[in-house]
């Protein structure tokens, strides 16, 4: 520990870079002489720096050069779900995709996730998408009278739903989904995911109240296996094997 | 923003007789025909244009000699609904997934149930009303056996 100040300084100064990013904004109140509900690319410079996300891009957009962009983040760490956009035609979370990563040669699309309406720039209306979770009752379903300690599980038993308890809500899957696109009918993944979670823990007893509802019209039969949504999940969840593990269910009978 | 709507009652334990949906045997249809319909064209294939003299064998006569056969004419048969119903039941989906307005919807579904049935009746008219001997044609075109009758 013998440097000095500026040494260390030099050391650990990160490369920044000029980077370009062209937004799909969606603009509901036409201001500045636009029509109301206007669509329009636009192009920000940003400075930045290797270890930059594209929230800090954004941030950086939206407190130094237009305060009119709007998106929404929360933890701003991978964790909340809130910032989930189309980035450069694929769904990620803005705060775990490195600007690095992305060819910053060239302009970064960023655009809203597809299929739920929009209702300002990357801020779309995501009730569609929670009240098909909700369709799937997505709550500990029991009979008889609660044990007055927890209710046990073996490892075993745990690990068989972890991949799909990892599911933070962002919409990327069910986003990404063609089916979800074309068919407003469909559950979406990320239903699909949730009712896994609760279909193959072994404390719950509500499996074929699920299994039914996922075996409707609007249920698993519409996945065509594209496997996008397993693609998109920023929590590594394979949404698609999911999926298949209910339509087996469903086949077989057994859980 | 609107409050979120209430949440329904969860329902009654429904047995496993929710098994039996229609849904549920397109999807497993699909999948079955899928995998005999790739043995059947393999095997179609193989004997039309790799066995014997090959792509150079296909005449009339071929086709009239394997189309004499009650095996062929079965197979064939079975190609030909299974194919179609693998098709349409594809194609069924697909409209499903694209077809947003009400009346696009109906005329195309019952415009590709039409075509299938059509389809299917036809083909099978062919495959056994089919005359391998016509009266009166040039006998080197027709298969051997003709010259038997």
């Amino acid at each position: 520990m013998t440097a000095t100040a500026e040494k260390s300084a030099e050391a650990g100064a990160i490369p920044s870079m000029t980077v370009t990013l062209k937004i799909l904004r969606f603009d509901p109140d036409g201001l500045d002489g636009r029509e109301p509900g206007t669509e329009y690319w636009e192009e920000f410079q940003v400075e930045a720096h290797a270890t930059d996300r594209v929230l800090d891009a954004l941030h950086k957009i939206k407190w130094e050069q237009d305060g009119s962009l709007a998106f929404r983040r929360s933890c701003a760490h991978g964790v909340c779900g809130s910032d989930a956009m189309r980035i450069n035609a694929r769904n990620r979370l803005a705060c775990k995709t490195l600007l690095k990563d992305l060819n910053p040669a060239k302009p970064i699309m960023v655009e809203p996730i597809k299929g739920l309406p929009v209702e300002k720039d990357l801020i779309v209306d995501m009730e569609p998408f929670f009240a098909s979770y909700r369709e799937i009752m997505p709550f500990l379903m029991t009979t008889g009278t609660a044990p007055e300690r927890e209710r046990l599980q073996s490892p075993e038993d745990r690990a068989r739903f972890d991949d799909t308890t990892k599911c933070i809500m962002c919409a990327a899957c069910t986003t990404s989904c063609p089916v979800f696109w074309t068919d407003g009918q469909y559950f979406g993944p990320q239903a699909i995911v949730g009712a896994h979670r609760f279909i193959f823990d072994s404390r719950d007893e509500g499996e074929w109240d699920r299994l039914e509802i996922l075996n409707d019209k609007a249920g698993v039969w519409k996945c065509r296996t594209a496997f996008n949504c397993t693609e998109a999940c920023p929590r590594g969840i394979e949404v698609t094997k999911a999926i298949s593990e209910v339509k087996h269910a469903l086949n077989t009978g057994e859980i | 923003m609107s409050n979120a709507p209430d949440l329904k009652a969860p329902k009654k334990a429904i047995s496993h007789s929710t098994l039996g949906r229609a849904r549920r045997w397109s999807w497993m249809f699909q999948r079955i025909s899928g995998v005999i319909l790739i043995l059947l064209i393999a095997i179609h294939l193989t004997m039309n244009l790799v066995m014997g003299d090959g792509i150079n064998q296909i005449d009339f006569a071929f086709v009239a000699g394997k189309l004499a056969n009650p095996f062929w004419q079965w197979f064939d048969f079975l190609m030909l609904v299974l194919a179609m119903l693998h098709g349409a039941n594809g194609m069924r989906m697909i409209i499903d997934d694209y077809a947003r307005k009400p009346w696009m919807h109906a005329t195309l579904q019952w415009a590709l149930r039409i075509a299938t049935v059509v389809i299917i009746v036809l083909g099978t008219l062919v495959l056994f009303t089919f005359d391998p001997c016509p009266a009166g044609s040039d006998p080197s075109l027709l298969p051997s056996f003709c010259e038997d009758i």
